[in-house]
């Protein structure tokens, strides 16, 4: 069981190490991550304005104030840099076609549990950097939260749905990258995901602002909580009963992907040791 | 009882055959095309604790096949292996803490970070006790003579200085048994020396099983008293890498240093001319016809030096890889059929 740990801090602490060895383009891809927001606000700046009496803070969109709006796509950068792989999935199918995957056949290392540790240390090296910048930006912006922090209980339960986010993203990512085990080439595969992913999981827009159907079939899709899920519990827009629901059927996805992804790896190697090596 | 143990070991992979031209690609979008390709045909095999075997062959031979088949990155199409007492290919983590893959095109360093820092996350995932990582760490580098750049980055190290540290993690938790494939390609003269120093040392002093395949001759002939050379996927020899030529080669070379005025033509008489370079005719003669086919020459020409040598090893090798490479040769005019003469040996 020690020896377990020591494993997995070793691991952490040597993929964090490997990721601050580029700080340069570490810092620059931290700092990118505030750019796309701000023409998100100018956008809804201009939509609101259009609507209601005429000023920026009048109507509502389904339920939203402008105020709520910028709130939530502040929100949603954090719950996207919790959930958010970049290079996992295409790292996985390079890493089998190039036959790199071999490693984790000859050593006593298990592939998943590995990338899920470098993964976590790649997102606390991030945050240990990102804190300083988001705080700031939230301490600007704390204007537009307009309802002040949730209660206790909400903040826990956005917590622990970011966990949620981040152990989703990742097993959903890694079972996307082991199909490189049966398609060589998953770029195209990828991007179609990105492109979904990107709509349906609330990084656009929130997605209660879909009419029927689509706010049902988002709903059935794993994708929201990714990004909208966390936020609209942030926001209190899910209460109660339907907040326990969701909570459990994240957990619900998470656990379908993560045996998924064992699945695949286990006949995934099995194929590859058969065909291919 | 052997240490490595191969039984009718045999392998076929499938690959898409794709036909020529865009229609055919199209087609091929529905429906595929295999074709089975033989890698490894029924390899038998022993080898004992403590030996050094060289496998040899063309490419795409079954060497590296073989070694994968052996570390349990494939598993066989048929026949059976056992390595240790386990079954490579059923990857039991008690078999991987105890053998060792290398791959002379195959990095498996961290790039970005040093080399120490690939050894660390060796230790863990090898469960090594930190002193007994330590002291086989410096002493694996000591005897490498890289000990001071294990802190630099692995990409700044040359191609030599890196294939030393992938031996150094490979060596980490001492594994009983060792399979290298190609450990110098692309090497200079000297870190190759340096390399097959280091492994001959060190499979000395530890008795380790190792497994080599390699194209250098002189890997082989300073690391290994056995030699496999595996062919079309089966073994064609094993044995000692001087019984090679005994084995492929039944022919001299003999150079004949003619006297100024001896004529240039009617050599073929005598054996296959392999070069005329006035005033020097080399020729290669039947082993058993030596001594008649010299005694004629010197009866009837002007010969003032005669030098008679075994034809080169890797020429010896070339022949009998080219030879198994065809299809065998029934009415050939060569006096040995090498493939036949290695049968027989092996």
């Amino acid at each position: 069981m020690i020896a377990r740990a020591l494993t997995c801090w070793t691991i952490l602490r040597i993929t964090l190490e490997e990721r601050l060895v580029y700080r340069g383009d570490f810092a620059l891809a931290t700092l990118m991550r505030f750019l796309p927001i701000i023409t998100q606000i100018f956008l809804w700046w201009a939509v609101f304005e259009s609507i209601g009496d005429g000023s920026r803070s009048g109507g509502t969109i389904a339920g939203y104030r402008f105020e709520n709006m910028v709130a939530y796509y502040l929100l949603t950068m954090i719950t996207r840099a919790f959930s958010s792989m970049p290079g996992l999935a295409s790292g996985i199918a390079r890493q089998i076609r190039d036959g790199e995957v071999k490693k984790y056949l000859v050593q006593p290392v298990d592939m998943l549990g590995f990338l899920l540790l470098s993964r976590l240390a790649h997102k606390l090296a991030y945050y240990s950097v990102a804190l300083l910048p988001f705080g700031f930006v939230f301490y600007l912006t704390r204007g537009f939260f307009v309802d002040g922090w949730p209660e206790p209980g909400v903040l826990a339960a956005f917590v622990l749905s970011l966990m949620l986010a981040f152990l989703l993203g990742f097993f959903l990512e890694a079972s996307f990258g082991l199909i490189g085990f049966w398609f060589l080439e998953v770029t195209s595969l990828l991007f179609i995901y990105m492109l979904l992913s990107f709509f349906l999981s609330g990084h656009m827009f929130p997605l209660d602002l879909l009419p029927s159907p689509w706010n049902q079939l988002v709903d059935l899709l794993p994708l929201k909580y990714l990004a909208y899920f966390p936020a609209a519990v942030f926001l209190g827009k899910v209460q109660g009963a339907d907040l326990t629901r969701g909570l459990v059927v994240q957990v619900g996805w998470v656990v379908l992907f993560a045996v998924a992804a064992r699945v695949m790896w286990s006949r995934g190697v099995r194929r590859y040791s058969g065909f291919g090596g | 009882m052997a240490i490595i143990e191969l039984r009718a070991l045999a392998k076929s992979f499938r690959v898409y055959q794709k036909r020529e031209g865009l229609a055919a690609s199209l087609r091929g979008l529905l429906r595929r095309q295999y074709r089975y390709v033989q890698a490894v045909r029924g390899i038998d095999l022993d080898v004992e604790h403590g030996e050094f075997v060289a496998f040899l062959g063309p490419n795409g031979a079954g060497k590296t096949t073989t070694l994968k088949l052996l570390s349990g990155v494939i598993h066989p199409t048929s026949g059976s292996a056992r390595v240790m007492g386990y079954v490579p290919w059923k990857r039991e983590n008690a078999y991987r803490r105890r053998f060792a893959l290398v791959m002379g095109q195959k990095n498996q360093l961290w790039w970005d970070l040093p080399a120490q820092e690939s050894f660390r996350l060796h230790q863990q995932i090898y469960r090594l006790a930190p002193d007994a990582f330590r002291r086989t760490r410096d002493e694996l580098a000591d005897l490498l003579a890289v000990r001071a750049l294990m802190a630099q980055p692995v990409r700044e190290l040359s191609l030599g200085e890196r294939m030393k540290m992938e031996l150094i993690a490979a060596l980490l938790h001492s594994p009983d048994v060792l399979f290298l494939d190609e450990p110098t390609i692309g090497l200079d003269v000297v870190a190759q020396h340096r390399i097959q120093q280091f492994l001959k040392y060190y499979q000395a002093e530890r008795r380790v099983t190792i497994l080599l395949t390699s194209h250098y001759m002189k890997d082989v002939a300073a690391l290994c008293r056995r030699v496999v050379i595996i062919a079309q996927g089966d073994v064609q020899y094993d044995g000692s890498l001087d019984g090679i030529r005994d084995a492929f080669s039944g022919s001299k070379i003999v150079t004949l240093q003619l006297s100024e005025d001896e004529r240039l033509d009617g050599w073929e008489a005598f054996g296959e001319v392999l070069e005329i370079q006035p005033p020097r005719v080399k020729l290669r003669i039947l082993r058993s016809e030596v001594p008649r086919v010299l005694a004629s020459i010197l009866a009837t020409r002007a010969v003032e030096d005669v030098a008679v040598e075994d034809p080169p090893l890797e020429e010896a090798l070339a022949e009998m890889f080219t030879r198994v490479g065809q299809p065998a040769p029934q009415d050939a005019e060569s006096p040995v059929d090498a493939v036949e003469l290695a049968k027989g040996i092996a």
